[in-house]
């Protein structure tokens, strides 16, 4: 976790409890510009940070600070309640007013700090134009689909200026197919956005995708922080592992190949065409110490950079052309004598690799 | 000796007599065979005290008798039994009630068994200081009266216009013992009730006289239904009312005799 | 011959009869009412001042104690549902207690608290010279005190299953505790409110035992509805009669005119 330490962004160490067993230890520091994912299983502690964040629940210790203004420090007794801190928020069931109308759902937060009647629907009504949200802002929530429904949320919270933008699980609400969709417009939504952003999730791809850099939550305690890159090489724990799961590459398909720029795939979908994303699960790549014999359309020499031997299996890291994330059973790493230099052929068979369109 | 028609006769008379009045000849406790059961009087509130003794009395040498007293306004009582409610005794505060119940139908031959006179009625202690009728007419002062349908109402409100008086009234109690009540606890300064209320507070109450040319006599009548469920337990009970055992119970809580 | 589908389409037999039988509890007694009315007389009667004394009487006192119970109801319900404070447990069973007491218990007890002589009513009078038995102040109260806890325990459970992150969310955008009360939390509760509302009203403006016995009864001061039905029904039944028909009229139209609402939070 590199990066300036700044005054002007979030700066957050704390120590929280929550119940009799549960204790959340946090050190955060997002600058603005920046998006950094919080990524964890359930019951990790993601809903706790974001309490406390947005000043729903108090720390025991530490100092959470916001644009160089302390926001919680129990040791000097200050604690700034969360109506007058300026956290937007985008919860995980949206949590839009029922009873209001889309329009002034989004325009609550600036009616709520004395904005004139007026002005908050035409600045609300500006953010709704802007989400492609317009026909809209008579409706109520109930009447949103999921994917509506998430975009009114993110201008309700982003209306208001806020000095940081807190995303709950933004997208996991919403189904596959939509929250492919939606995810591209809210990178665009989080670009846009000056502040510091912070992102919680339990979805990897999501914080692969959308965050510079990724602090991964296990059991009230960051198990490993750092960017999609060094979490997917060289995950810490089993989790971390499990997460980093897939290769994730990005290229251009046409006619049964994918260019990622650094090498060409051949996946088995001869339909799909432009950007797309390419996943490869690390248990799908064959190691070889030669040339593997056979019909894979996909291999290529390569060597060990690294290895990690976890238990039952070994996670290597393999280097260029294409940089993959490999896991084979602990045995066959040390049939194949497999340490760092070692040079090994990889092979991964055109139906292993899922593709799917970067819309 | 044969039993001829006559002796016979004579027989059934006396046996008959035996029944329905062998509680006048004697004050002993002596089962009556066929007086038993439930019986259900009807009495006007202010008899409470005075009929829960008699009661307890006629029980004591009726041991199969269950006396169930049903007390209220005479005017509810009434409508009561004209709408149909059992009862066994009808006991009223005045005739007019009674009268209506006869001329329906439901009773026959009521005899006055009691009379009774209103006096003034005031917390212990008599803080507002009431010396008469005329305080009534004070605003100042939290007056109750029974309601205008209930006898003790009725009679309340003629002795008022007997005196000449126009009353600041704050509230009409639905019956005699509710405004009893009221003047106990010091809610109100004064009502009109019936002397034998008075006397049955055991000081609680005070008591102001008012003038005999104001007074109101009331008559209470009392009456066996047609429709009685329990007959024959009625007419013994009515019996001993008018009798000198029931009698001198009633005159110990300051009823007068007819 | 009806086919299978037609018959299961149809709802049983037993439940209609019986549900026939429960609609009857309700509409025979009405039935009794509507056969003994004067129907000719009725304009007469509904004309007379111990009917309109008794209906202006009655409107004024169930809606002033239905303000009232609003007034200190609400704040109360959101005591006893948000806030742990030592005794909660006791206090939610004694607001409940005038459901379940007989009413003229209930105009007793305010006697002894209120009355000139009360706990409370004693040092009242003799400070201020304030009487409040036999007054429409004191029907008021007794009204309040009979029909309030309807409206505690509406709002009381429906600020219990309001989802309270919806606070947290109006809290995080910017709204103070009472923005969020006034444009949040009361909103979401209204059908609840406003169910509670109208039973308050409709417990109050059926009062009888305890303002019979606390506010006593006298014509244009303290003698509402049902009292004036209660002393009618002694000496003239014909204006017992108007008067219970009014009564019947009011309820029905205020009832089914918010029947949609109530039916839903109900």
């Amino acid at each position: 976790m590199e990066g300036p330490v700044t005054r002007d962004g979030l700066e957050a160490t704390f120590v929280v409890s929550r119940g009799e067993s549960f204790q959340l230890e946090l050190s955060l520091s997002v600058a603005p510009g920046r998006t950094v994912a919080l990524l964890g299983p359930n019951g990790a502690g993601k809903s706790t940070a974001v309490a406390v964040l947005a000043g729903l629940l108090p720390i025991d210790d530490g100092r959470v600070a916001l644009t160089g203004i302390t926001l919680d420090d129990p040791e000097r007794e200050v604690f700034v309640p969360p109506e007058a801190r300026r956290v937007g928020v985008v919860f995980q069931d949206y949590l839009l007013f029922p009873h209001l109308s889309v329009i002034d759902n989004v325009a609550f937060g600036l009616r709520s700090r004395k904005v004139s009647r007026e002005e908050s629907t035409a600045r609300a009504g500006e953010w709704l134009d802007r989400m492609g949200l317009g026909p809209q802002a008579r409706r109520k929530p109930g009447d949103l689909s999921g994917g509506q429904a998430q975009r009114v949320a993110l201008a309700r919270a982003l209306v208001i200026e806020p000095d940081l933008l807190l995303l709950d699980e933004p997208l996991s609400a919403l189904d596959v197919t939509t929250r492919v969709q939606l995810r591209r417009a809210l990178s665009e939504h989080l670009e846009g956005f000056a502040g510091p952003r912070l992102l919680i999730t339990h979805d990897p791809t999501e914080a692969f995708l959308l965050a510079d850099e990724i602090h991964i939550l296990e059991d009230g305690r960051v198990s490993q922080a750092g960017t999609a890159e060094e979490i997917r090489l060289r995950p810490r724990t089993r989790y971390a592992a499990d997460l980093a799961g897939s290769n994730l590459v990005a290229g251009v398909a046409r006619d049964g190949v994918v260019d990622t720029g650094a090498h060409l795939l051949h996946i088995a979908d001869h339909e799909i065409n432009g950007s797309v994303l390419v996943t490869i699960r690390p248990s799908a790549i064959s190691v070889h110490l030669r040339e593997p014999e056979g019909s894979p359309r996909n291999a290529w020499k390569t060597t060990v950079d690294l290895i990690e031997h976890l238990g039952e299996r070994a996670r290597l890291s393999t280097g260029g052309p294409l940089q993959l994330a490999v896991e084979v059973t602990e045995e066959a790493a040390r049939a194949l004598d497999l340490v760092e230099g070692t040079p090994v052929w990889v092979s991964i068979k055109a139906t292993e690799i899922t593709v799917e369109s970067d819309g | 000796m044969t039993f001829g028609r006559d002796q016979l006769g004579l027989a059934i008379t006396f046996m008959f007599l035996a029944a329905c009045g062998g509680n006048q000849m004697t004050t002993t406790t002596v089962a009556e065979p066929g007086i038993e059961g439930e019986l259900l009087v009807s009495a006007a509130a202010s008899l409470t005290d005075a009929l829960t003794e008699v009661a307890s009395v006629f029980e004591t040498s009726h041991p199969e008798v269950d006396v169930v007293l049903n007390l209220g306004s005479s005017s509810s009582l009434r409508e009561q039994i004209l709408e149909g409610a059992p009862a066994d005794v009808f006991a009223s505060a005045n005739t007019s009630n009674m009268d209506q119940v006869v001329q329906a139908g439901e009773a026959a031959d009521p005899r006055i068994f009691i009379t009774n006179l209103l006096q003034i009625a005031v917390p212990a202690g008599n803080e507002a200081g009431v010396t008469g009728l005329a305080d009534f007419a004070n605003d100042d002062l939290l007056i109750g009266l029974c309601a205008e349908a209930a006898p003790c109402g009725d009679f309340g409100r003629q002795a008022l216009e007997n005196a000449g008086v126009t009353p600041a009234i704050d509230s009409n109690e639905p019956d005699v013992r509710a405004l009893l009540t009221k003047i106990e606890a010091g809610e109100l300064d004064a009502g009109i009730v019936y002397l034998t209320d008075i006397a049955s507070t055991a000081g609680t109450v005070e008591g102001i006289d008012i003038p005999e040319e104001h007074n109101v006599a009331a008559n209470y009548p009392i009456a066996v239904m047609l429709n009685a469920p329990n007959p024959r337990a009625a007419d013994a009970f009515v019996a001993f009312v008018l009798a000198n055992e029931g009698q001198a119970i009633l005159r110990e809580f300051g009823f007068g005799s007819p | 011959m009806t086919s299978p589908r037609l018959r299961s389409a149809r709802p049983p037999v037993l439940l209609v009869v019986l549900g026939a039988l429960g609609l009857a509890v309700f509409v025979v007694p009405l039935l009794g009412l509507l056969a003994r009315t004067p129907w000719s007389d009725l304009p007469d009667l509904l004309a007379g001042e111990v009917v309109t004394d008794a209906l202006r009487l009655s409107l004024v006192t169930s809606i002033a104690a239905t303000a009232i119970a609003a007034l200190v109801g609400i704040p109360l319900a959101w005591l006893l549902a948000r806030v742990e404070f030592p005794g909660r447990t006791v206090a939610r069973g004694i607001v409940t207690l005038p459901l379940v007491l007989p009413p003229v218990v209930g105009g007793a007890a305010l006697l002894f608290a209120l009355g000139r002589r009360g706990l409370i009513g004693e040092p009242l009078n003799q400070a201020t010279g304030l009487v409040l038995p036999f007054s429409t102040w004191g029907v008021v109260i007794a009204n309040t005190f009979v029909a309030m806890p309807f409206l505690v325990i509406s709002v009381e459970g429906a600020l219990r299953s309001l989802d309270q992150r919806y606070e947290g969310a109006a809290s995080t955008l910017g709204a103070g505790r009472w923005t969020t009360l006034r444009r949040v939390t009361l909103p979401m509760i209204a059908p609840s409110l406003i169910a509670g509302l109208v039973l308050t009203w409709a417990r109050a403006f059926g009062e009888f035992g305890a303002t019979i016995t606390f506010a006593g009864s006298l014509q244009g001061r303290t003698q509402t509805l049902p009292l004036a039905v209660f002393v009618a029904l002694e000496s003239d039944r014909d204006t017992a009669v108007a008067l219970s028909l009014v009564m019947v009229a009011v309820s029905l139209t205020v009832l089914v005119v918010l029947r949609e609402r109530w039916w839903k939070a109900l």
